[in-house]
């Protein structure tokens, strides 16, 4: 089997999937000429994530790694959110093949990109270091 | 369980796995013993040379073995390089849909001194003659255009190709492997001087194929080592495995004539249902196309998600998609029939065989919209492209 266990459960059935009307932050990553894009929409009340939903186009990975992000911020005050790393997500998923790496990496720009969005929104200040820009697509430079 | 998966690879036929039984069990012998058991394997590897010829309309002395089709193709790709080298002529002339074992092959040649023309394809994924006419050079080599396309199933014109090339007295190349024992194939009507098949696309086993080699040409060797294949292909010779293509190959042409119209049948029904999808289009020529080819892209989600979800229900498909390789980039063959990469992503590729029924299309027509329907409501893309953020591509 190419995928976990747990890649496949959240592949089938994600969490938290959906679209969100008036989002306090949303953030969009990734490009569909490389088959991947990712979106997670917050709902940020006193600083804390009450509610997020995602919508990914891609790969089963790509789907599960959303899934995966979203139940590990859910509830969590944005400092926390912002501690998640790829590596994280993809050790909740039991593990993904070498060559989807890179979807746990677009799972957790998408979420720090929501978290900038809200930042920026509000004009609360927050240490750029925070938020690397995202990486460069090395198959279409994009 | 659907298998729509047929271009990669078929279920071993009854009749095969008979013929080969004997050879796997009593029948051991080593065709070069002299013995009555080698003798024996020596007679069986004959008669399997010479079914194998005769219905592709060659001549026993002009079928070597391989390992598969991208044995024969690596093989016939080197005899004319060989050759060319010999004469000064470095230039072959190919095309951007075929298959890797040509591709790579030619990367190889690339770096050692060859030029290649990678001829551009029209948007049904067909080359034109005249292009390769026009390509053609005086130091050109080879000519080697796929007779069927493996992805789209568009089938080549390649009877033209070949005369064209007889005119200009360049060496022609073709790997048959989607067509034989799918659509007729006659090497002398045809007029190919090299032409690779692999077993296990017609109901064959795995691991066995042949490369057909016009008399007068003397294959190169990419194995060295003995006798065997007329001192082309050194070891032993699998016996069962080519047995079992002969027998395979035998009962696909006996059958070839009544499968293509009931195989024509399904894929066109096929194609109809799965067109009712909105923004969906098919990939590959709507005519000249191999009997149980779909190859189809839907806007808006990605071929492996797809893939999975089918297989979750109990199909099982295959996608140009980038993920399912392990690359990153989607098919070279949705992108040279000018399809974006955003949309060759979201590629599926259904294929028949004669053990497929017309109940399993289908189910195939009832579950894919509802696999579509439910990626699309995940995707961003899709939402863009609801709300008019985005352009279709596929209208």
């Amino acid at each position: 089997m190419l995928y976990s266990e747990k890649v496949m459960d959240h592949f089938t059935n994600p969490r938290n999937v959906g679209t969100m009307e008036n989002a306090d932050g949303v953030g969009e990553v990734g490009n569909a000429k490389c088959g991947d894009i990712m979106k997670i929409f917050l709902k940020i009340n006193d600083d804390v994530i009450e509610d997020v939903k995602f919508s990914t186009f891609g790969c089963g990975s790509a789907i599960a790694s959303s899934s995966m992000a979203t139940e590990m911020i859910k509830g969590k005050p944005l400092s926390q959110a912002l501690e998640l790393t790829n590596k994280a997500v993809v050790e909740a998923l039991d593990g993904l093949p070498p060559h989807k790496i890179h979807c746990s990496v677009l799972a957790e720009e998408a979420v720090k990109a929501a978290i900038k969005d809200y930042y920026d929104k509000n004009g609360i200040a927050y240490d750029e270091s925070l938020f690397p820009q995202e990486h460069d697509c090395e198959h279409c430079g994009e | 369980m659907i298998y729509a998966d047929n271009a990669a690879t078929t279920a071993l036929s009854k009749t095969a796995l008979e013929a080969m039984l004997p050879f796997l069990r009593e029948n051991y012998g080593n065709p070069s013993s002299l013995h009555t058991a080698g003798q024996e394997a020596a007679t069986a590897l004959f008669n399997a040379r010479k079914d194998i010829a005769d219905c592709i309309g060659a001549d026993v002395k002009e079928i070597y073995f391989t390992s598969g089709g991208s044995e024969a193709d690596n093989q016939a790709l080197l005899t004319a390089a060989e050759l060319g080298e010999r004469k000064g002529k470095k230039h072959i002339v190919s095309d951007k849909v075929e298959h890797h074992a040509v591709l790579h092959t030619l990367k190889k040649l690339e770096k050692r001194g060859f030029e290649v023309t990678l001829l551009d394809v029209d948007g049904e994924g067909s080359v034109n003659p005249e292009d390769v006419r026009a390509a053609i050079r005086p130091d050109t080599a080879l000519v080697t255009i796929m007779t069927a396309n493996n992805e789209i199933g568009t089938i080549m014109p390649v009877k033209e190709i070949a005369a064209v090339c007889k005119e200009n007295g360049v060496l022609f190349h073709t790997d048959a492997v989607q067509a034989v024992g799918h659509i007729p194939i006659n090497v002398g009507e045809l007029g190919c001087d090299m032409l690779s098949l692999a077993a296990h696309k017609f109901h064959g086993p795995k691991g066995v194929g042949a490369l057909y080699v016009r008399k007068g040409l003397t294959p190169s060797i990419l194995i060295e080592g003995g006798a065997q294949e007329r001192g082309r292909r050194g070891g032993t010779e699998n016996i069962p495995a080519t047995v079992g293509m002969a027998a395979a190959l035998r009962e696909a042409t006996a059958r070839l004539e009544e499968n293509s119209e009931r195989l024509t049948k399904m894929r066109d029904r096929l194609i109809e249902g799965l067109s009712e999808i909105p923004h969906s289009i098919l990939n590959g020529a709507a005519e000249k196309r191999l009997p149980g080819n779909v190859n189809m892209c839907f806007e808006g989600i990605e071929g492996e998600s797809l893939l999975l979800l089918l297989d979750i229900k109990g199909i099982c498909g295959s996608s140009g998609s980038a993920c399912t390789s392990g690359s990153l980039d989607p098919s070279h063959v949705l992108l040279a029939i000018g399809r974006p990469h955003e949309v060759a992503h979201g590629s599926l590729r259904l294929t028949l065989s004669e053990y497929n029924t017309e109940e399993d299309v289908e189910t195939i027509i009832k579950t894919v919209p509802e696999v579509v329907d439910y990626l699309r409501r995940i995707s961003p893309v899709w939402q863009d492209l609801q709300e008019g953020k985005r352009k279709y591509v596929i209208q």
